[in-house]
């Protein structure tokens, strides 16, 4: 499977990207932002500071010219993830509802979090089974999920919600504010994901968590 | 032509910021502060034949997210 990983000015995740899906066996290529051709299964937004956040996280982002090329691949079906800053680039650029603000305690905030699965009816969550409970690092400063309640009801409809933030037992735990504790949502057609937690630094047992393994290969089964 | 927008986010949407700076007026002792916004302040420098669709169309697609924020746009 090829796995593209888009780098934008300010982008710092791009190798530990490359990192997981390389152990996952996947053939992956790290993508300059001016590249407007991608050829690949999955596209990977990864996470860091894009243009150093100015303005709002991610706004200056989506119009980097591979943005385009990101875009025409979600449109046509292909899968697209956005983790973190990629996940804001997706609020941003409208393929995924909902936009992000700072967190409701004004810290940035830096520690492994539980997360809860809502929904695994999708290839991203497809090798973990509904209210399974990862553990896996967030980082960020600008997490705080909102949309309004019509776009929220649609998604629950929709099974758009795919993760939530929760203590090690499975209670919603809120990490930064975001509504109804959400984490990671999907698109409608279940091919566009973006989450704020970092699955790719939850690889390897001395990282503390493997559990970042067990999201990210559903995407390449 | 000097162009000043003003971005705020809408009200209703938790302003994180404007909270922490309300509760710390408030512990400096100001107890009659009802409420603080904060927003962002753009100053454009724009060529004069510069349309009011492309002022608002810079605001809509970049200066402001209005998903979340409102913008109101100052001209001179």
């Amino acid at each position: 499977m090829k796995v593209a990983i888009v780098n934008f000015p300010g982008t710092n995740c791009e190798r530990d990207t490359k990192y997981a899906f390389d152990k996952l066996g996947c053939q992956t290529e790290v993508i300059w932002h001016k590249d407007t051709t991608i050829n690949a299964d999955l596209i990977v937004l990864p996470g860091g500071f894009s243009y150093g956040d100015y303005l709002r996280t991610a706004a200056i982002a989506k119009f980097s010219p591979a943005m385009n090329a990101v875009k025409a691949h979600a449109d046509k079906g292909g899968l697209v993830l956005g983790i973190c800053n990629g996940f804001q680039m997706l609020l941003e650029t409208g393929l995924l509802e909902g936009a992000m603000r700072r967190n409701e305690n004004m810290s940035f905030i830096s520690k492994f979090h539980h997360l809860k699965v809502i929904s695994n009816n999708n290839k991203f969550l497809s090798k973990l089974n509904n209210n399974d409970i990862v553990d896996i690092p967030i980082a960020h400063g600008e997490g705080n999920y909102y949309t309004d309640a019509d776009t929220l009801k649609k998604l629950y409809d929709n099974d758009q919600v795919i993760l939530k933030y929760c203590d090690e037992l499975g209670n919603l735990s809120n990490a930064n504010g975001s509504v109804d504790c959400i984490a990671g949502i999907c698109n409608k057609n279940k091919n566009v994901f973006g989450l704020m937690p970092h699955p790719e630094r939850a690889i390897e047992p001395l990282l503390g968590s493997v559990d970042g393994l067990k999201m990210l290969e559903g995407l390449i089964c | 032509m000097k162009v000043t927008v003003n971005v705020f986010l809408k009200n209703g949407v938790l302003d994180p910021a404007g909270k922490a700076t309300e509760h710390a007026l408030k512990s400096l002792g100001f107890s009659g502060v009802n409420g603080v916004r904060i927003g962002k302040q753009i100053i454009l420098n724009l060529s004069d034949n510069s349309s009011d669709e492309d002022i608002k169309t810079m605001c809509e697609e970049l200066l402001a997210n209005t998903v979340i924020e409102d913008y109101e746009i100052i001209k001179g």
